[in-house]
């Protein structure tokens, strides 16, 4: 990211995410333990003030944030936001929580396509029959985010608007062929995955639009898919992770085939280099080793704890491997 | 600005309210304002787990809840799984079982456990660690807690055989 | 089974010594009913929040309190200036230095106490914390401890610059804290003249910290009436704090009380005496309400006590066939920016120097040097028994390394060294006299449990498959420690001699109550002496209560740390316990009209020898001991208290075997398999013991396999919150299996040694061993711990085996 001139790779995790908020809030990016030594000290727990709001209706939420504006965030699941709000890393002089508003919840079929309501939290993913039936990396990956408690929190929607590379349903939504709907005070939007994630905390939407829905193609029969996330630790981010689906025609060969990179570069990336490769022929180990090796050639990431940029590097390449591996398999089976 | 907000929900099955400001978290509430001292503080990034408490049937992590946003839920807490003087069979089985020793982590384990059971009555050892993973010990390992929930899930499905 | 026979019965009935008692604790614990620091409320409590440095070393220009004392709710700022008059923005430290309670004029480290704000609840605090303002001029920062004795080096502890010494002999240069030596330097350098082989390896212990889950606070309460200060307070030394703060404050110890409630979790974080603990008190001493004081879990990672960062050179000289005979250890110590940490005024680097491991090794020496550098203060904590950690580190990958150099199997050059049964007790080169021990049996017990052939046998299979995706490793550690501090000759902490102390009183329904000067922090102190003193007296673990921590109450004693409760405390358990019981037996034979030497004892009663119908229980004599039917001279009552100063520390040992596969492309290390044998001599209550045995080892995976605190060259902490600092979950943690052996102690007198460091002093050389096993046959000697994914990859690929 543009390192600000001075700027100490100190607690980067929180730096990194700090600044996602700094986004909107206009707080310059801070240092963790700068600022905290500054402003956080023992009571760094303690979130400044802000006034909060619950609407219970889409255009309500939308009313809320359009009147206030930059001085506002939306609340999901507040497992990102709040963290940063007790290190005093974001200090939004409001909330809109968007939990009280029952239409952004729930996972139904419209015909081909899987409808999951933004606020559908993490835990209901995993246990979506429906999911697990037509969908199923989205369980898949559902099951490798953060931990349990968590999971009751976290939603699909605040995981994706954010724009956080390290999240991990962007890349599975680029797998997935997944668009977004997004409503605003001029109307929806239909966005494709495909281009929606522009930089680091960055996306197509606009300031005044909240996502509401996220739509997924079912899997048509004989899909593989794999979600590979290497961590170091439950609840951690990525050190890196790829996204998978294909399928294969009658002769073996790749007719299908999405690959997408979670905390491999400034935004979740999809490598279409390296699906260009295996299209059309079989999985063979030369092709799953090229398209690796386009994976690693396409990817970007950053060095911090988890591993320089070479580790990083290899292990999107190695994540890639396994991913294909495995989606093979399931393509197959 | 930061207009206090009053909130009412029941805690351990007894209604509660209290005027807040929307900053509050709810696991300053519980300690604070209404005196129920077992889920505990031990980190401020949402990692730890000793702040779990059950949210209308669900584990969540207090320390990262607004009060506010707690308004008509129903909380349950450690201190609200005896019954009538009866410990649970999870509060029993920690004890048996050897599952807590400096005694911190556990009020959010047993009520992340006791949660667990009623999603999944019958898990496997890896299951039940999977399920514990937002809890963390420092002074167990874990095993006897594992064995604690085996044993409780065990004592549970005879009971309700 | 069988029927239990009578005496079986009276004996079972006691929940006695080696007894799986379930323990007393639990009963408020699983209801969410203890007592911990902040859950204590008290009318009129302030709340203190700390403002801290963002810098590792900078002067202090100026501090701007004004928009903190414009919050709502804030009362005051407290700083530097304002502990002057009290001379207290200094205090000494139990290491012999002294340490800045509120900086004064510069920091030394990040995140170092800068202010307290005080206000009426914790919101207010934080908001009072975020608005003070400190003007910092920054300066150059010390971070690589190998560059603090240079020349140019920045000069970090100005305040003691012309000091030659700092509590620990002579200084060299104004960055050094001390040289510590112990041994034989001739002899050894002698020894790997004329040897056969020698071997050297650079070894680092990389700075971790102990972060028990409940971080460090206190609340602080000063009775302006009465003069009485009460500091309720996560401590692990309430009487060696008390005894400090009499000596800081300048208030009568008679008028100061210390509380150490429910602790959760020490592991050594809660020896040292910190800033907080001092500024709190002097709050309360000049506002005359309570002042809590609880840190956040960054600042607890961030500026408590550490453990280790201790950068060695292991070197052993040995004869062909493996024996060894010498010994040279060394390390550079970063201490951080204070020596804080506890050490015994003639051990300043702990008690290193059982770095001679199990093992028989005739010519021995090891140094540490310390230095300051722009860190938080501390280096002895976590479980380590005092620098212990570091010294069976370092013996026991360098007997991995020479068993490498001479191709002997690594199980086998144990064998040839171990000190053997018949030669206990054993006097080490470097003066230790290690207690007990049965190492070869115990080894064999391990080898044979887990197959050790067949997994070198499979080990070798797996290195013969060019194409085999991970890599086999097996680590053994053999491991000796020293645990008990300890004889009062040779352990003080600021000249208060380490003995132990138990007061027993009996009630005349037989009911007992106990006291000690130890500290538990979970390790069930509250049952384990309860059967000690049920075996001793005959009198039901159910009807013993225990209590620590209160200093109004409990007789003196030096905590809990370093694994010394049970061979110190426990060993004055039973002394006290003993005292008793005499009194006892001359009421029996008072009683039954016969001599003492006509009666024996039996579980639980006094029997005449000869005539089994003629008997006194113990319970009986509690209420004739109150009464008027006593021999002629003899007071009533049945209590007694007892000072132990222990002859000598104890030395647990073990035997672990860790089986690991590390996945070549991606760096990751599987634990398949550990297996630990401990050996603690008598064992109280072997589920208690497993009990730590599954803790220590899950704390020895941690730092062996991710923990770390690293700082860039700023001097900026860079993993200091649980984001990166590795604390494993139930999901990562391997399985456990354990195994004993039981060599009591001579010297002790229920022949028990400590064992709850054991494991994560053991544990750590065990898993590393086996991941540096995993690429020995590639000419791997060593890696530097922690073994991440990340690191653990940079081997492989350095050595051409990530390679697709």
């Amino acid at each position: 990211m543009q390192a600000a001139a001075g700027f100490v790779h100190a607690g980067w995790d929180f730096v990194r995410a700090a600044v996602g908020f700094a986004h909107r809030t206009l707080v310059s990016p801070p240092n963790l333990n700068r600022t905290h030594g500054q402003t956080g000290g023992d009571a760094a727990m303690i979130p400044p003030r802000f006034d909060y709001h619950a609407p219970r209706t889409l255009p309500e939420a939308l009313a809320l944030l359009g009147s206030l504006g930059a001085d506002a965030k939306l609340l999901a699941g507040g497992h990102s936001l709040l963290p940063m709000m007790k290190m005093r890393f974001a200090e939004p002089a409001h909330l809109i929580d968007l939990s009280r508003i029952d239409a952004l919840r729930g996972i139904r079929e419209e015909g081909h396509t899987l409808v999951i309501g933004a606020m559908t939290i993490e835990n209901d993913l995993i246990a979506s029959p429906l999911l697990q039936a037509r969908a199923p990396l989205l369980p898949e990956a559902a099951r490798q985010i953060a931990d349990p408690q968590v999971r009751n929190r976290g939603t699909i929607g605040g995981d994706i608007a954010h724009g956080d590379p390290a999240n991990d349903h962007p890349a599975i939504a680029l797998a997935l062929d997944a668009s977004f709907v997004v409503q605003g005070p001029k109307g929806s939007r239909d966005l494709s995955a495909d281009g929606f994630f522009v930089g680091m905390y960055q996306t197509a939407m606009a300031d005044d639009e909240i996502l509401t829905q996220i739509r997924v193609p079912a899997f048509p029969a004989k899909t593989g898919w794999a979600y590979e996330k290497l961590k170091r630790k439950t609840g951690d981010w990525a050190t890196a992770a790829a996204a998978v689906v294909l399928r294969l025609d009658a002769a073996g060969a790749v007719s299908h085939v999405r690959i997408a990179l979670t905390n491999a570069a400034p935004t979740a990336l999809r490598v279409k280099v390296a699906e260009t490769l295996l299209l059309g022929k079989p999985l063979a180990p030369a092709q799953v080793d090229a398209a690796a090796r386009a994976a690693m050639a396409a990817c970007n990431p950053a060095a911090d704890l988890r591993g320089d940029v070479e580790y990083k590097t290899a292990m999107a390449g190695e994540m890639v491997r396994r991913a294909l591996a495995k989606a093979a398999a399931r393509a197959q089976g | 600005m930061s207009t206090p907000h009053d909130v009412r929900f029941t805690l351990n099955g007894k209604a509660v309210q209290a005027r807040v400001e929307p900053r509050e978290l709810l696991i300053h509430t519980l300690r604070e304002r209404l005196d129920h001292t077992g889920p505990h503080i031990g980190c401020e990034t949402s990692h730890c787990g000793a702040c779990t408490v059950d949210l209308d049937g669900r584990s969540v992590k207090s320390c990262t809840l607004l009060t506010v946003q707690c308004d008509g839920a129903a909380v349950v807490t450690v201190e609200g799984l005896e019954q009538g003087g009866v410990l649970h069979a999870i509060q029993q089985a920690f004890h048996e079982e050897h599952g807590l020793q400096c005694g911190y982590c556990t009020p959010g384990m047993i009520t992340r456990a006791w949660r667990l059971l009623q999603e999944n009555p019958n898990p496997s050892e890896d299951e039940i660690r999977a399920g514990l993973a937002g809890n963390l010990c420092r002074c167990t390992g874990y095993q006897n807690i594992v064995k604690a929930v085996q044993s409780a899930a065990g004592k549970l499905a005879a009971a309700a055989a | 089974m069988g029927e239990m026979s009578e005496i079986q019965k009276r004996e079972a009935a006691l929940q006695g010594l080696g007894t799986s008692l379930l323990r007393k604790e639990d009963a408020r614990f699983i209801r969410g009913q203890g007592q911990y620091i902040d859950d204590i409320k008290l009318p009129g409590m302030l709340f203190g929040g700390i403002v801290r440095s963002p810098y590792a070393h900078a002067r202090i220009k100026g501090i701007d309190k004004s928009k903190a004392l414009a919050v709502p709710g804030v009362v005051a700022v407290l700083t530097a200036d304002d502990l002057k008059p009290v001379k207290l923005h200094w205090m000494p430290t139990v290491g012999g230095d002294v340490q800045a309670v509120l900086a004064d004029e510069k920091v030394c480290f990040q995140l170092q106490e800068v202010a307290m704000v005080l206000a009426t609840d914790r919101y207010a605090a934080a908001d009072g914390v975020a608005a003070v303002e400190v003007d910092y001029e920054e300066l150059p920062a010390l971070v690589d401890p190998k560059k603090a004795m240079l020349p140019d080096a920045p000069i970090i502890r100005e305040d003691i610059k012309d000091k030659t010494e700092v509590g620990h002999g002579p200084r060299t240069h104004p960055n050094h804290i001390f040289t510590w030596e112990a041994g034989d330097k001739a002899a050894a350098d002698a020894a790997f003249a004329g040897a056969a082989v020698t071997v050297r390896e650079e070894i680092l212990n990389p700075r971790v910290h102990p972060c028990p889950l409940e971080t460090c606070g206190c609340v602080a309460s000063f009775n302006k009436a009465t003069g009485n200060l009460t500091l309720y307070v996560t401590t692990q030394i309430p009487h060696l704090l008390r005894t400090v703060l009499a000596m800081l404050s300048g208030i009568a110890e008679s008028k100061i009380r210390v509380v150490g409630g429910d602790i959760g979790g020490g592991f050594g974080n809660k020896v040292p005496v910190y800033p907080g603990y001092v500024v709190a008190t002097v709050a309360s001493i000049v506002t005359g309400v309570p002042v809590k004081w609880i840190e956040s879990r960054i600042d607890n990672l961030s500026t408590t006590g550490f453990a280790r960062d201790y950068h060695g050179i292991g070197e052993l000289a040995a004869d062909a066939d493996g024996r060894i005979k010498g010994l040279r250890f060394t390390a550079l110590a970063d201490h951080g920016a204070f020596n804080s940490h506890v050490s015994a005024s003639k051990l300043p680097a702990g008690l290193f120097s059982i770095c001679s491991g199990s093992y028989a090794i005739p010519n021995a020496y090891c140094r540490v040097d310390a230095v300051f550098t722009n860190k938080a203060p501390g280096g002895v904590a976590y479980r380590c028994s005092l620098r212990v950690t570091e010294a069976v580190y370092l013996i026991e990958r360098m007997m991995d390394v020479l068993a490498q150099k001479i191709g002997v199997d690594k199980a086998e050059i144990r064998r040839r060294n171990f000190v053997k049964a018949e030669q206990f007790p054993y006097t080490t080169a470097f003066g230790w006299t290690l207690d007990s021990g049965n190492y070869h049996p115990a080894l064999e017990k391990v080898l044979k449990a887990a197959d050790y052939e067949g997994l070198r046998k499979e080990q070798a299979a797996r290195r013969a498959d060019p194409k085999s995706p991970t890599l086999m490793g097996i680590g053994i550690a053999t491991f000796t420690e020293i645990v008990g501090a300890g004889p009062t000759k040779v352990c003080d902490i600021l000249g208060i001699g380490l003995f132990d102390s138990c007061e027993i009183r009996v009630h005349p329904t037989g009911g007992v109550i106990a006291r000690l000067g130890t500290m538990t922090q979970g390790q069930g102190h509250y049952t384990t002496y309860a059967q000690i003193i049920a075996t001793e007296l005959g009198l039901p673990a159910s009807d013993i209560v225990v209590e620590e921590g209160d200093t109004d109450k409990a007789p003196y004693g030096a905590g809990t740390w370093g694994s010394r409760s049970t061979p110190v405390s426990g060993a004055a358990t039973a002394v006290a316990a003993r005292k008793i019981k005499d009194k006892a037996k001359k009421i029996a034979a008072h009683l039954l009209e016969v001599a003492e030497a006509d009666l024996e004892w039996e579980i639980d009663r006094f029997k005449l020898k000869g005539d089994p119908s003629q008997f006194k229980t113990m319970k009986e004599i509690c209420l004739v001991s109150h009464t008027g039917n006593l021999p002629p001279g003899m007071e009533q009552g049945l209590n007694a208290v007892a000072y132990y100063d222990p002859p000598n520390l104890t030395y647990p040992f073990g035997v672990y075997l860790c089986v690991v596969d590390v996945d070549r492309y991606t760096g990751e290390v599987k634990v398949r398999r550990f297996y630990a044998l401990d050996d603690c001599g008598t064992r109280i209550n072997p589920m208690i013991i497993e009990g730590q045995i599954h803790g220590g080892l899950t704390e020895a995976y941690a730092v062996a396999m991710g923990q770390q605190l690293p700082f860039d060259e700023q001097g900026n902490h860079l993993g200091n919150s649980l984001m990166d600092y590795f604390l494993p979950t139930s999901a990562e943690t391997p399985k456990w299996e354990t195994d004993h052996t039981v060599t009591p102690s001579p010297h002790h007198p229920i022949g028990a040694k400590g064992v709850a460091e054991s494991p994560h002093v053991g544990g750590i050389p065990c898993f590393s061993n086996a991941v540096i096993d995993a690429f020995a046959h590639l000419g791997v000697t060593h890696m530097d711990m922690p073994h991440s994914a990340y690191r653990v990859w940079q081997q492989c690929k350095a050595l051409g085996l990530t390679a697709r």
